[in-house]
């Protein structure tokens, strides 16, 4: 039946049979259902109290094999590195992780064989740099199981989820292989009848994001771009944070429009400078793009990788280990000067 | 001896497809050297925006990640990925540039992976960004070398959407109407689409290329225009700024 003709400027309905069409065939590997997200965020403790931890504490206390796991920042900008590290030294196991143009992090995540399920959007690349062959490894012999998405629907799942939704209509993904290797339904909009891919909320079990600067509380601030990370910080169900600077709470309140993240949101906080190296930390220090390169090239010889992570991640007790065995403050003021310029564009 | 090379080719001839006053999302390489080239040559108004959130930056440099800092460096904002995409799917973004292991002759793409998806002979990264930008962008350009196995109709998988299996399918499907691939830009040639059929037709041929050459190096029937042009090659301007102000260390041009 179709609705009576209206005045102008009225909408008319579309009314029609609605089809739910489970075009996507592979796992969706986290659940989507609002209510037990709301659940587990009525349990999120309220009060403005202080956070700050260790990154080994909360690696150990806040991520748990088997759990879903979500890092923000780029891939090779902005990323968590200490926290990775850190996952890495516990041996976590039988993560789940969103590859959402995860690059480095992912690479990180693969060379302590701590993830066995992944989303994948952009995965086993380094953008310019070439493939990770360890990466690659890891989906070509299936010791990581895959379901695909891009980099929209999956940015989508996390505002679904930071919306307390269980899904939201996409206009991607249709037509495609990439759809039927997901976990999409498509559905017909129930206002046009036009086609949409509905697309899963994603709450994470753990999420770490590597910030410039927040209070003991959690209360955060991030410069340049923010990616996804408005949205994963308020999908995740539990949120540790790494922090380029502890700033008092007066700094906070004296630009409330700079703070990303809010502190009810938080669960650990943790100051670890130089936190995202060798990443690109925005208006800080540029991506170490020679240590990524000797990353890649000591991948393709097994012996070698093993020397490499031991150096690099086993044998280090934290991140200002891994600083110093990659040439420490002298190198760090290389990079803060070519991500400032200050000696050409190079 | 020529006073170009290939990749420098396929930048200016891909540069002046961008028209003054549009947006364009572009990634790394050759398509932000021909987004940068297309702004200080005969599009100063181009808006230049990166998927992670930079918007219209003036570039110092080649950037490395499509994220990184100097995505939006002295630039107008920097935002998230979702507004990005959010702008792409309201129809705001005019052109995007997308790459891909192969191409089919509907300007399908697979960047996926060759051979069957459970462990799979080669991985590559996937869609990125890539599907979201292909369905809704409107213009898709491509800039890749051109041979028989990157231009086949045998896709290992379709990560992107081209023109789908031909005419209106991609609006069958779901996909907004009136967008999909625009032009290919190749190191032989350019290619269009058919109206009629969607399918890819050579438009311009480029300086020293033959028909033959470009029949050998595609895996399936192409169509060819009524009027088929021989590609400009670069003006002394083009080369100037593109050497001098673009790419100079020669990040991109340097690969020939």
């Amino acid at each position: 039946m179709n609705m009576s003709n209206k005045e102008p400027g009225y909408f008319n309905y579309h009314e029609q049979d609605v089809k739910y069409i489970k075009v996507g065939t592979r796992e969706l590997f986290s659940n989507p259902d609002a209510d037990e997200a709301r659940d587990c965020f009525r349990q999120k403790t309220r009060q403005m109290v202080d956070k700050t931890t260790t990154v080994k504490e909360a690696v150990a206390n806040y991520i748990h094999d088997g759990d879903y796991f979500a890092s923000g920042g780029f891939g090779s900008n902005r990323i968590p590195a200490a926290i990775l590290h850190e996952i890495v030294r516990q041996n976590k196991k039988n993560l789940g992780f969103a590859g959402h143009t995860s690059t480095h992090d992912m690479q990180i995540l693969v060379a302590g064989n701590c993830i066995n399920r992944c989303d994948a959007a952009y995965i086993v690349g380094l953008e310019a740099r070439g493939l990770s062959k360890i990466s690659r490894r890891a989906f070509e012999s299936g010791a990581v199981q895959s379901t695909e998405w891009s980099n929209a629907t999956l940015a989508w799942r996390f505002k679904a989820a930071a919306m307390g939704l269980s899904f939201l209509p996409a206009r991607s993904l249709l037509g495609t292989e990439t759809i039927t290797h997901s976990a999409a339904v498509e559905i017909p909009c129930p206002f046009t009848g036009k086609k949409y891919a509905a697309v899963p909320a994603l709450y994470p079990d753990v999420a770490a994001i590597h910030v410039h600067s927040s209070d003991v509380y959690g209360n955060c601030q991030v410069k340049g771009i923010a990616v996804s990370d408005f949205d994963l910080a308020r999908a995740a169900k539990k949120l540790i944070i790494t922090t380029e600077k502890l700033i008092h709470n007066d700094e906070i309140r004296s630009a409330p429009h700079a703070t990303v993240i809010p502190y009810y949101l938080v669960d650990a906080v943790i100051e670890v400078p130089y936190g995202a190296f060798p990443s690109n930390m925005a208006y800080e220090y540029f991506t170490d793009e020679d240590h990524l390169k000797a990353w890649l090239e000591a991948e393709k010889d097994e012996e070698k990788f093993r020397a490499f992570l031991e150096e690099n991640i086993y044998n280090c007790r934290d991140h200002y280990d891994y600083l110093q065995v990659n040439g420490g403050l002298a190198r760090l003021n290389e990079l803060r000067a070519q991500e400032n310029m200050t000696r050409g564009n190079g | 001896m020529k006073e170009y090379n290939g990749m420098e080719l396929m930048i200016c001839l891909a540069a002046r497809y961008l028209e003054d006053d549009g947006i364009v999302v572009v990634g790394t390489g050759a398509p932000c050297a021909a987004a940068m080239l297309a702004q200080k040559t005969r599009a100063p108004g181009l808006m230049i925006m990166f998927e992670a959130g930079g918007v219209g930056p003036h570039l110092p440099a080649m950037p490395i990640s499509v994220g990184d800092s100097r995505t939006y460096y002295q630039g107008l904002v920097a935002t998230s990925m979702p507004d990005i995409m959010e702008a792409c799917q309201r129809g705001m973004v005019d052109y995007t540039f997308l790459g891909g292991a192969q191409i089919d002759m509907y300007g399908n793409i697979n960047s996926t992976h060759i051979g069957a998806y459970e462990k799979p002979k080669v991985r590559f990264p996937g869609s990125g960004g890539a599907n979201d930008l292909a369905s809704l962008c409107w213009k898709t350009m491509m800039i890749t070398p051109q041979d028989q196995t990157r231009f086949t109709n045998n896709l290992d998988f379709i990560t992107s959407p081209g023109y789908l299996s031909g005419k209106g399918a991609r609006e069958r499907a779901g996909l907004p109407p009136g967008c999909g691939p625009y032009k290919i830009i190749t190191n032989l040639a350019i290619m269009g689409f058919d109206e009629d059929t969607c399918r890819m037709q050579v438009e311009s041929i480029h300086p020293g290329v033959s028909r033959e050459q470009i029949i050998e190096n595609t895996g399936f029937e192409l169509l060819w225009a009524d009027h088929i042009y021989e590609s400009s090659p670069p003006s002394a301007e083009e080369l100037e700024i593109l050497r001098n102000a673009v790419d100079p260390r020669r990040y991109i041009i340097g690969r020939g």
